[in-house]
């Protein structure tokens, strides 16, 4: 057919259709092949908080985007090359974010006068040539060629017709050369016992790849060679996998059982789901009647000695936060995960965003600081998780760990690290008595400030905690002014101190120059990104990356004067750039965009050279 | 963990070095005294008691008990206590609330830890008043209550907690009075003995903003308008001069010399029904308070079913490391 390869770097694909038209899943079987293929990659997923939106709408539209490359990529990439659309409602919500010039794979058969109403198209854009000037379209009929595919197989035809995201994918798998063996694999083990479905599922994909070859809708197809990622053995990770995998982690160091005790809310359930299914482990998980029960019995189990842990979103921390002041004032160790989704109120549940951050740091009455640690990839998530544990034991605090919805459901390979290659935790109960008359339940560790543990159960170290303020040492009630200050104090200090486990920052780039691009948690790959772009084009720009943000690292302030310009891109009105102005006092800037997705690289570069101009 | 070679302690070794700071003549006094007192009786060690309260006059409990204790957060003790317990099943774990932490603000956790039947002891002192914040009325007052917060009257209904506690699917709920000293310490052990969630309403005189509330059951006509339950006996009261007779499910009032014995309704700790109409004569015009154990069933508990889970999935998957988990799954390798 004259078929020619084209080799390319990277490149953006995005799948787009109604809710049932299984997007996400099939974005999910591009990824696994793709990470087996040796691409680096990157993924977002994008659905809809409705489970199901009326069939066609635009609120019910989902989608899933993933740039793979052939070098270390840190985004799911800007705008896609390549649009799957299954509908009008898919095309209608993502056309204009296609690259100029991009392709688009349509579903011809989804494009139905009704269909077309409901998308508030008031001609079909197939057909009135309002594409062709900027697109490169490829229609298929992909119903009725899944029909065809599966001819013989007993199966109703609506069933059938659910096939066609395969086929799609069979589409995608041809365009860039791409194996079809693991997603087949996947189909017999997903759907074992259910022949007719596997057979169905595995030709339409086939038919979709035969469609690429024989087609001359495609002429060039292309070739994204394998990334040069460190040596290892890597598996692909979502965010709240690896923060549920770090937690254990930490169990396991530690030595300690895991309690989970938390309330279901989008989008950090799945860590709740996840940890319910490794009771082998040893791990207990208690879906509450409410967040504040969830935290509530956290401190509970943090007082009998588990690794007791939380998860939730940002209108479950609101709830959380009473019992976390408790946690501060009875320094009991905890963590405390927020996957950060758009806000206030109910907000957006499914898109991301960075704007609980100060939630986070003040979100709780009287002076009650803890440390606040963010992750910044998915495949971050699994280590920030594990610090955020070995913190809280260390010094005896609860610790919030903050990710977001594009962490948490966001993808990339990740080298699997070695367990005993992980810090150790220790952890040491109390046994006897720490003075001569009594137990002291607050006598502290000279370095860390940290207090000891005695858990229920301890001969002779029965002693009482509370919420009412306590005389240092004994933990009795004490309304003493003198003292309450001295504790309020104290508790800062003891935050503070955290510092000296703080690994020092790293710069990317030169130590100093015309603008430090300052990020924290998700923000993290479209800095890097961006700043890797920019100092190829030869600009004075670095990036450095913040992970503990209470309390932040001794040696930001050095690295902050080195600048003449800081930028802070955050998806929120600029609460971490509040921070670093006040704490450094320095005229920092702010990138502030708030649309429930991830800053782009490309904005990140643009805005740059605007205030670099 | 009970019964193994415990030293013999007595009700000193259960009080704190803390000054206890009631108002002289409250009613927590006497419960406070009382459980000191029976706790070393129970054969169990000390350290194995946990204490865990919320908010109130009656949450400062903790403080005054030489165990393990926690005095948390306003209505979330049953919470606190029931990570406590998962967290160690082999402890003993006690939640003190009051009429207004454990119904009003803590209303939900109440209901979910019973319909769990989490192994907790639930003590809820209800002086029908919130104490420490100084005399509002709470969700046990009665209607027209006056208080600096509703002069002209309460127009709140109060609710029945027994009741509520029965329709939560509590496993154990009972009644008792803070001067019904012997009675109180009996009740106190049929819970501690009651291997599942179990809720003891304690009627508590606060004597600075409600006073003489329980009068009624404490004063000289008490035998007039109490009636104690006890399983499998009939149902009489006022020294055996009335009875209560069922019919459908309406309870009357009936003299004792005009009936006889095998008329008069007998109770049964395990009848849910008759525990439904026990429980609604709370505060009933005509028929008498009913003080006592209204309902007693065995269930697994909540805390039990958790450890059969985890055991029962090392069984299933055996147990592994994490190392395995990281592993697991589509892998492929960069060299
Ligand atoms: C979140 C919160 N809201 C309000 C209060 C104030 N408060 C403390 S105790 C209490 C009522 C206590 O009543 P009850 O539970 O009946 O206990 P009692 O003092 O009568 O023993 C209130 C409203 C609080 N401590 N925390
Ligand atoms: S206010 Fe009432 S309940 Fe509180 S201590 Fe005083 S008498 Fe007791
Ligand atoms: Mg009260």
């Amino acid at each position: 057919m004259g078929k020619t390869f084209k080799t390319i770097d990277e490149a953006v694909i995005r799948f787009a259709g109604d809710s049932g038209d299984g997007m996400q899943l099939t974005g999910g079987r591009f990824t696994e092949t793709t990470a087996i293929v040796g691409n680096d990659l990157s993924t977002l997923p994008d659905f809809p908080a409705e489970i199901r939106a009326p069939a066609g709408s635009l609120a019910g539209v989902s989608a899933f985007q993933i740039k793979f490359s052939s070098k270390d990529i840190h985004t799911p990439g800007d705008k896609p090359d390549v649009l799957v659309a299954m509908n009008p409602a898919a095309l209608k919500v993502h056309r204009n974010e296609l690259i100029p010039g991009g392709t688009m794979i349509i579903n011809t058969d989804a494009f139905t006068k009704k269909n077309l109403k409901f998308a508030g198209f008031e001609s079909n854009p197939l057909e009135d040539g309002s594409l062709d000037d900027y697109f490169t379209i490829i229609p298929i009929e992909m119903n009725k060629m899944v029909t065809a595919a599966c001819e013989g197989i007993e199966m109703s035809p609506k069933l059938i017709g659910r096939t066609k995201n395969f086929f799609a994918l069979g589409v995608l798998f041809y365009m860039y050369d791409r194996p079809l063996d693991a997603t087949e694999a996947w189909l017999k083990k997903k759907f074992k016992g259910k022949d007719a479905i596997i057979e169905a599922n595995t030709r339409a994909l086939n038919a979709g790849y035969n469609f690429g070859d024989t087609t001359e809708l495609f002429m060039t197809r292309f070739k994204v060679e394998k990334a040069n990622l460190p040596t290892g053995t890597y598996r692909n990770m979502n965010g709240n996998l690896a923060t549920s995998l770090g937690l254990l982690a930490a169990s396991e160091k530690s030595g300690l059982d895991l309690f989970y005790g938390g309330y279901p809310i989008t989008p950090a359930s799945d860590i709740l789901h996840t940890l319910a299914t490794w009771k082998h482990f040893g791990v207990q998980t208690f879906q509450a009647e409410d967040e504040i029960a969830g935290i509530s019995s956290v401190v509970g189990a943090a007082f009998t000695g588990k690794l007791a842990v939380t998860a939730t979103s940002g209108p479950g921390i609101a709830l959380k936060g009473e019992a976390l002041g408790l946690g501060v004032i009875t320094e009991l160790p905890m963590v405390i995960i927020n996957v950060q989704r758009g806000g206030p109120s109910t907000g957006l549940p499914t898109k991301t965003e960075q704007s609980d951050l100060n939630q986070a740091l003040y979100g709780r009455n009287g002076e009650a600081p803890l440390p606040v640690i963010a992750a910044a990839t998915p495949g971050d998530c699994f280590f920030a998780a594990y610090e955020a544990c070995k913190i809280a034991l260390k010094y005896m605090t609860p610790v919030i760990l903050l990710t977001d919805g594009y962490l948490a459901n966001g993808s990339e390979p990740w080298k699997i690290p070695n367990v005993d290659e992980l810090e150790d935790i220790d952890v040491n109960f109390a046994q006897e008595k720490n003075s001569e008359e009594e137990y002291l339940p607050y006598l502290r560790d000279e370095k860390t400030l940290s207090r000891p543990w005695a858990i229920p159960g301890t001969p002779g170290l029965e002693h009482r905690l509370g919420g009412i303020e306590k005389a240092e040492n004994t933990g009795h009630v004490s309304y003493d002014p003198d003292n309450h200050h001295k504790m309020v104090e104290l508790r800062q200090e003891k935050v503070n101190r955290i510092q000296q486990d703080i690994a020092p920052t790293e710069i990317f780039g030169d130590d100093h120059g015309d603008m430090l691009v300052l990020s924290w948690g998700g923000t993290y790959g479209s800095c890097r990104s961006a700043v890797e772009t920019l100092r190829e084009e030869g600009n004075k720009v670095s990036h450095a990356h913040i992970r503990w943000i209470s309390p932040l690292p001794k040696d930001l302030g050095e690295i902050i004067i080195g600048f003449k310009n800081v930028l802070v891109p955050e998806i929120n009105l600029g609460q971490f750039l509040r921070l670093i102005r006040s704490e450094y006092l320095v005229d920092a800037q702010g990138l502030n965009l708030v649309r429930g997705r991830p800053i782009s690289a490309s904005t990140i570069v643009e805005t740059v050279k605007k205030k670099l101009d | 963990m009970t019964d193994v070679q415990v030293p013999l302690l007595t009700k000193k070794d259960y009080e704190s070095d803390q000054a206890v700071r009631w108002c002289p003549g409250c009613g927590d006094y006497a419960i406070l005294a009382q459980t000191q007192k029976i706790m070393p009786t129970f054969g169990r060690k000390k350290e194995e008691f946990v204490f865990v309260s919320g908010i109130g006059c009656s949450s400062r409990f903790p403080y005054y008990m030489n165990t393990y204790g926690f005095h948390t957060i306003h209505g979330r003790a049953p919470a606190v206590a029931t990570g406590v317990k998962i967290a160690n099943p082999d402890l003993s774990v006690w939640v003190v609330t009051g009429d207004g932490d454990g119904l009003s603000i803590g209303g939900n956790h109440f209901m979910h830890v019973l319909r769990r039947n989490m192994d907790l002891n639930i003590l809820m002192f209800n002086n029908r008043i919130y104490g420490l914040t100084k005399g509002q009325y709470s969700p046990t007052s009665e209607q027209g209550k006056k208080t600096k917060a509703s002069p002209f009257g309460s127009i709140d209904y109060p609710l029945n907690p027994p009741s509520l506690a029965l329709g939560a699917q509590a496993t154990f709920v009972a009644r008792t009075i803070d001067r019904w000293q012997k009675h109180l310490a009996e009740m106190m052990l049929r819970s501690y003995k009651h291997d599942g969630g179990s809720f003891i309403e304690i009627y508590q005189n606060c004597n600075i903003f409600n006073d003489h509330a329980f009068e009624e059951y404490t004063g000289v006509d008490k035998f007039d308008n109490v009636i104690e339950l006890k399983n499998n006996e009939p149902m009489i009261f006022a020294k055996g001069t009335k009875g209560i007779k069922l019919e459908g499910s309406k309870a009357t009032v009936v003299d004792m010399e005009k009936h006889s014995l095998d008329e008069i309704l007998v109770h049964d700790e395990s009848d849910l029904n008759l525990a439904h109409i026990i429980a609604n004569w709370t505060t009933h015009p005509v028929l008498p308070e009913p003080i006592g154990v209204i309902y007693s069933i065995d269930k697994p508990s909540y805390n039990q079913e958790m450890v059969n889970q985890v055991e029962m999935a090392k069984k299933i998957k055996g147990t592994s490391c994490v190392q395995d988990l990281l592993n697991a799954g589509d892998t492929w390798v960069v060299s």
